[in-house]
């Protein structure tokens, strides 16, 4: 059937599976607006206040649901607003397709309005991204940016779409199923799927001597340790990686975006390691003799001082990115590959170890907190893990991320939604709404911010509101861009350079203004059961806590320091 | 990472792109964003019109390289890329040099013409165009005898190179 380019973009987008999409029209986009109006019974639209918000939302989407996210945007400053939102999914691995509209190409080049090169620009924050000159390339384009977005180590893909290329028709051909993976599968190693078939047997007889290697130095371990990140996730491995750890009897430590692997409740897990790390996790990962890191990139948060990180270990690192080998760290061995297929094929190769006196060494660390009366973030997302264990939980930037990183104890893979590598205050809302929405069962989302960062977003209360999209916001209320001022206590001597937030506005007049219910509490039972409320509402609503300005993040290590030489306790 | 200068070599890096509009931004912007210095570059389309090859000579060490032909891997336009031992490979510039000629210099210039293999392509009263091609010790010692001689305007292709032997370097991959 003959269609517009506009029509052949939801069509695509309805070909992939995508049930909702995030985002905000402009002139650029009109036409791919009607062609949405034309089919909503097929395809559903969540209009943000802000596109960067649309972003995030897309992309909290991905992350929580493992789907492609996606997000339209108009040209010039709706496509300029997008690249925050499209450099935190990148640097997180996240699969989002941004599709932006763009001045007709007679126009391209003359400074016309609203034009601005988004290809150009978002170059060095995309996994690849395309301009579409022509409306017979397009269908096979967006087929393309999919495939792209998530093979591999996924990443955000951006379709840059002229105007006239959205009003041009052409034959659309509908595929389905396998048709819907591009030709380039074949030439590009790099953007493969998991290898199944003779692609399998291919990997096998390649990895082999590697895997054999793998074996032979997990065999000689006294002290493995298993360091997992967020590719564990992408790739589904988490009962391999749990099986391993439980076939060499080591413990297991995690990256922030690699929480909730293996389960808080399972007695390997020792939390997450560097500048935030727990004791147990940064002490463990200095006296190992074998690191096994699955999906990880050895991130300098992670690291501290990179030649003093596990210092006495010989290094296994599994990782689909070739690139991240010896990037950081030098490596022992590595071994390239998907952490599923790897991790699977390892197993077949190690046999049952003991390593009881090891495993008690590493568990000994773990801290036992003092308990008084103070009303603290630790107590508060204890509270929050009693009432809703499996919650999806999303996070802003700053202290309140991690704190709860290190008090929630996340149980499943997905349930933490958080910006690790570009940390990105702002990123929340977007992401707990967009999180929300991908969930088919319409849970509720909590969202936990601080008072900076929600200052940030806030705007987008009026989408949650009109939506109903249950996201619960708690936020960490201690009047201070915390995270900041706690290294200005630490490292600049007290002084509070433009970190204090004594300005409003009352939270509680906020989210009456949008209709939501709010309320604010200054004891943990108050919280308690505020939270318990909301949660079993399920409607979007605000829990203000009013914390102590100086409350600070505890373990922390200073940057570039060994991870086990901390310096707040 | 602190790179010691002394354990920096000189590579020569080919790279198989997909012949697309905006491929040479991709690969230059990823040497500029990682921190690569780039000696040189040349860029052409192969006997293939969907295939482009781009020849890239950076400083480095053995480490610091590798990283580059991973990350350009990563790039989805990039096909293939062969680092190129210098040994096993044969490589070439162009450089075309007007240099200030009256009657005294012609024959001193004639005879450096002859020895370094250079062609005349332009005479006039008070100057010469030369092209020379070679490699880039020949091309640096021809520059530095011209100065003697006035160079008054040059302009130098990048290197391209290509491995001896019978192996071939094509799109045809699956390492």
């Amino acid at each position: 059937m003959k269609l517009n380019g506009a029509a052949i973009l939801i069509e695509c987008l309805i070909e992939q599976k995508v049930g909702t999409v995030f985002g905000f029209p402009g002139g650029a986009v009109l036409p791919i607006y009607d062609e949405l109006y034309k089919r909503m019974d097929r395809i559903n639209h969540v209009l943000t206040a802000h596109e960067q918000h649309a972003g995030h939302a897309a992309d909290g989407y991905a992350r929580a649901s493992g789907k492609t996210g996606v997000c339209i945007a108009t040209s010039g400053p709706g496509a300029t607003n997008l690249v925050t939102a499209i450099a935190t999914a990148y640097m997180d691995s996240s699969p989002v397709v941004f599709v932006t509209g763009n001045v007709p190409q007679s126009l391209m080049g003359t400074d016309s309005f609203q034009e601005a090169d988004i290809s150009g620009m978002t170059m060095p924050i995309t996994k690849h991204n395309y301009l579409v000159t022509s409306v017979d390339k397009l269908a096979d384009t967006i087929r393309e940016a999919f495939y792209i977005a998530r093979s591999g180590r996924p990443g955000p893909v951006l379709v840059d779409i002229p105007k006239d290329v959205q009003l041009a028709e052409t034959e659309y051909i509908p595929l389905s199923g396998d048709e819907l993976v591009p030709r380039l599968s074949k030439k590009k190693p790099l953007a493969q799927l998991r290898p199944e078939g003779e692609a399998l047997e291919l990997y096998k007889t390649k990895a082999e001597p590697r895997l054999e290697k793998a074996a032979q130095l997990m065999a000689e371990a006294h002290r493995p340790l298993i360091y997992c990140g967020g590719g564990v996730t992408i790739s589904g491995a988490q009962q391999e990686l749990v099986k391993l750890a439980d076939r060499l009897d080591a413990p297991i430590v995690s990256t922030l975006m690699g929480l909730g692997t293996a389960s808080a409740a399972n007695d390997r897990m020792l939390g997450m390691i560097g500048m935030h790390g727990t004791h147990a996790a940064n002490i463990a990962m200095q006296r190992c003799d074998l690191l096994i890191a699955v999906g990880v990139r050895f991130s300098d948060r992670a690291l501290g001082d990179a030649s003093a990180f596990a210092p006495n270990a010989k290094v296994i690192h599994i990782d689909i990115d070739r690139a991240e080998i010896n990037k950081n760290v030098s490596t022992t061995l590595h071994i390239t590959g998907d952490a599923r297929t790897v991790l699977e094929l390892l197993l077949s190769r190690v046999s049952q170890k003991n390593h009881a006196q090891w495993m008690q060494q590493a568990r000994s660390m773990t801290e036992d907190y003092l308990s008084d009366d103070h009303f603290e973030p630790r107590k508060i997302l204890g509270a929050m893990a009693r009432i809703a264990p499996e919650m999806t939980v999303a996070t802003d930037v700053g202290q309140h991320q991690m704190w709860t990183a290190q008090h929630f104890p996340f149980v499943r893979m997905r349930q933490l939604i958080s910006s690790g590598g570009l940390g990105t205050m702002g990123f929340g809302l977007g992401a707990a709404m967009g999180a929300a929405k991908s969930d088919e069962e319409g849970r509720p989302v909590a969202l936990v911010t601080g008072d900076g960062s929600f200052r940030m977003n806030l705007t987008e209360l009026s989408t949650i509101a009109h939506y109903g999209i249950p996201v619960i916001v708690v936020i960490f209320n201690n009047g201070t861009l915390g995270m900041v001022r706690q290294w200005q206590t630490l490292f600049f001597g007290h002084r509070y350079s433009q970190t204090t937030l004594d300005r409003g506005p009352d939270f509680m007049k906020l989210a009456d203004a949008y209709g939501l219910k709010g309320t604010r509490v200054n004891r943990i039972d108050e919280f308690e059961a505020a939270f318990e409320a909301a949660y079993a509402k399920g409607e979007p609503c605000l829990i203000e806590c009013m914390l102590d300005i100086d409350e600070m993040v505890a373990p922390m290590v200073a940057p570039g320091s060994p991870i086990d030489s901390f310096c707040l306790n | 990472m602190y790179i010691n200068k002394d354990d920096q070599q000189r590579y020569t890096v080919g790279v198989l792109v997909d012949n697309e509009p905006g491929v040479l931004s991709r690969v230059s912007g990823l040497f500029f964003r990682r921190g690569f210095n780039i000696d040189s570059l040349a860029v052409g389309t192969t006997q293939d019109p969907e295939v482009s090859r781009i020849t890239i000579v950076v400083r480095g060490d053995e480490q610091k390289i590798e990283q580059l032909v991973q990350q350009l891997y990563k790039l989805i336009c990039v096909q293939k890329v062969q680092v190129m031992k210098p040994r096993n490979s044969v490589e070439r510039q162009l450089l075309l040099v007007k240099v200030k000629a009256g009657v005294a210099e012609r024959e001193g210039l004639m005879r450096l013409v002859d020895i370094f293999k250079a062609k005349v392509l332009d005479v006039t009263k008070n100057s010469m165009v030369l092209q020379i091609t070679g490699e880039n010790d020949k091309i640096e010692s021809l520059m530095h005898l011209l100065g003697d001689y006035g160079i008054l305007e040059l302009v130098r292709t990048g290197v391209v190179a290509l491995e001896r032997g019978d192996d071939v370097m094509t799109s045809d991959i699956f390492d």
